[in-house]
């Protein structure tokens, strides 16, 4: 599967109240979710993304609550890929299950800039800056989350693994 | 072996367990909100299962956007009232059967020395405060253990932090876990485990060690974690009807990073906006106006937190250009803070008291802030708009400093209104 997009960058620390804020976490349509993703820093983000666009951040990406609306307005909004320096351990999973893609290559970070277009060949591994031609690998998961994403998302995985009751 | 390897291993039918490891663990309690609930029950549905792992594990606490805010929170929490009614689950909680869900757990005596808990909100890891191996995670995952009863772990490393030294005045719980997230950073512990122990972790009443677990997150930490000792002994005999299982560290556990703090030197200490780890001392602060102070949530909502603003507010009063608004934890800390007369204080004090419920800690409803204003919070996120608009600010504070600053008008230790 190829992706080609351009870059949104944002910097360290970025939290699941400035992705989300609160107070929509009453909705749970992720289209009205994406509306509002960002609202705090960059209004009408959701507006300015085209699909395929991928977001570039620094460290901590996805820091603070648990909710899932983080990651699924992030979705909704046409963005596939996240790419940051790292991110914290709730958003991680929470993205993996939903089949947001969020891969950790922190030398990314500094080759590229806000607008940059980049091409993503998940089947090949590897990402590609369109205009300098540098090649990114796109880092492995360990092996027991691959199977979750092969399976589909966790429910498929625990479904297929799991005894039926 | 840590706790935290021990109490995963003997969740997996292991007997050993390393650090970096993935593997699927058993759940002793799964915990949803109002916010998380709804959207792991609609997975859940949308697997047409018949069946629930087990109806005693499952805990919903309706405490986010309750009172229902508006018509979008009454039909979500409809929905989990709806499923707690038709899978007949043991532990629903709402009204004046609740409050908020990391206060009202172990208050409820669902959490134990030993257990296995994974909430749908990232501050489950309170209950680590009670020997118990608890962590957040997002909705998808709660579908899965309530299909399950499962979930599947990495084996966190563990960090020490050791406390040593006796408390100055006016420093609490809070105080100790804002030292270290502005030491170590927000992600600081990323996907780790905090060990706090030592001889003032000995001496920490239940609801400051809660406190201090409550906030590892804000370091990026997966748990904290305290040993159980006579402390958590006494506490869990009051509530709690399982057998407790009590887990120490081996003496060659393994500890990817040690840090060791002399507490008599810690200061009461503030959060600038916007971030849990811009800290600095209460004595640095150039009288910073405010105009809200909110004291409450799962952090500082406690029955003690309570008094502790009581007998600073008693016989005085709340600055004229400052809302104070006093959130006690649950309800069975708003009835007894009620017998003790606490409230009393706060209404003639000027406070507004409101019922137990998230609402402004993560700008849900009630006390949002307008366009520039500044509070202090004993909550445990000042990130922007956490409260409000965009351009408010949040500082936080432990709940003394939160009271003296509510009757000066700025943030400000005690000593300024005349206590020592
Ligand atoms: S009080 Fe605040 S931090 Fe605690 S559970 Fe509620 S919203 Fe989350």
């Amino acid at each position: 599967m190829k992706i080609q997009g351009k870059v949104w960058k944002f910097g360290n620390d970025i939290d699941t109240d400035v992705i989300i804020p609160a107070r929509y976490l009453n909705i749970s349509d992720p289209k009205i979710l994406a509306q509002h993703c960002m609202e705090p820093i960059r209004p009408n983000f959701s507006s300015l993304v085209d699909k395929g666009d991928i977001i570039v951040a620094g460290k901590n990406f996805g820091c603070g609550s648990s909710r899932e609306h983080a990651p699924l307005a992030i979705k909704t909004c046409g963005i596939q890929v996240v790419i940051a320096k790292s991110f914290a351990r709730i958003f991680f999973r929470n993205a993996l299950n939903i089949g947001l893609w969020v891969f950790e290559i922190p030398e990314l970070y500094n080759l590229t800039k806000e607008g940059d277009r980049m091409i993503i060949d998940l089947k090949k591994g590897f990402i590609e800056h369109h205009t300098t031609k540098e090649k990114f690998t796109i880092p492995q998961y360990p092996a027991f989350l691959q199977q979750i994403i092969n399976s589909g998302g966790l429910i498929s995985y625990l479904l297929k693994n799991h005894r039926r009751k | 072996m840590t706790i935290t390897g021990k109490i995963i291993a003997a969740h997996s039918n292991r007997k050993n367990v390393s650090p970096g490891e993935f593997l699927m663990a058993k759940v002793d309690m799964v915990l949803a909100n109002d916010i998380t609930a709804p959207l792991a029950v609609k997975e859940f549905y949308a697997t047409k299962r018949k069946k629930i792992f087990n109806r005693n594990k499952i805990v919903f606490v309706l405490d986010h956007h309750v009172p229902n805010k508006d018509i979008n929170s009454a039909e979500n929490c409809r929905l989990i009232r709806e499923f707690a009614r038709k899978f007949k689950i043991a532990n629903p909680f709402e009204g004046s059967n609740g409050g908020i869900e990391h206060a009202l757990l172990p208050e409820k005596g669902l959490v134990n020395s030993g257990d296995l808990i994974i909430g749908a909100d990232s501050h489950t890891c309170t209950y680590g405060a009670l020997g118990a191996f608890a962590t957040g995670v997002g909705s998808t995952d709660i579908a899965g253990i309530l299909l399950t009863g499962e979930i599947w772990l990495k084996v966190p490393e563990t960090m020490q932090v050791i406390f040593n030294g006796k408390k100055r005045r006016w420093v609490y719980g809070k105080d100790l876990i804002l030292k270290i997230i502005g030491d170590i950073g927000v992600d600081g512990a990323h996907y780790k485990t905090i060990d706090f122990s030592g001889e003032t972790i000995e001496n920490l009443s239940m609801p400051e060690r809660f406190t201090i677990c409550n906030m590892v997150i804000e370091a990026g930490a997966k748990n904290g974690i305290i040993a159980a000792d006579e402390i958590t002994r006494t506490y869990l005999k009051k509530v709690c009807r399982r057998t407790p299982i009590y887990y120490k560290n081996d003496p060659d556990a393994h500890f990817c990073r040690v840090l060791e703090y002399d507490v008599s030197k810690i200061e009461p200490l503030v959060a600038l906006p916007h971030s849990p780890q811009n800290i600095k001392s209460v004595y640095e602060l150039n009288r910073i106006h405010i105009d809200q102070v909110v004291i409450g949530s799962c952090t500082n909502g406690w029955l003690e937190d309570l008094r502790i603003v009581a007998k600073i507010l008693k016989g005085k009063k709340v600055n004229k250009n400052v809302r104070l608004l006093i959130f006690p934890a649950t309800y069975q800390i708003y009835k007894k803070a009620l017998s003790e007369g606490l409230i009393q204080i706060f209404i003639d004090a000027g406070a507004v008291v409101c019922p137990p419920t998230c609402g402004p800690c993560l700008g849900g409803h009630l006390g949002i802030l307008a366009k520039g204003e500044r509070a202090v919070s004993t909550t445990n996120r000042n990130f922007i708009g956490r409260m409000g608009h965009p351009e408010s600010e949040v500082y936080l504070s432990n709940p003394a400093i939160a009271a003296s600053s509510a009757i000066l008008g700025w943030i400000g230790p005690p000593e300024e209104i005349g206590l020592k």
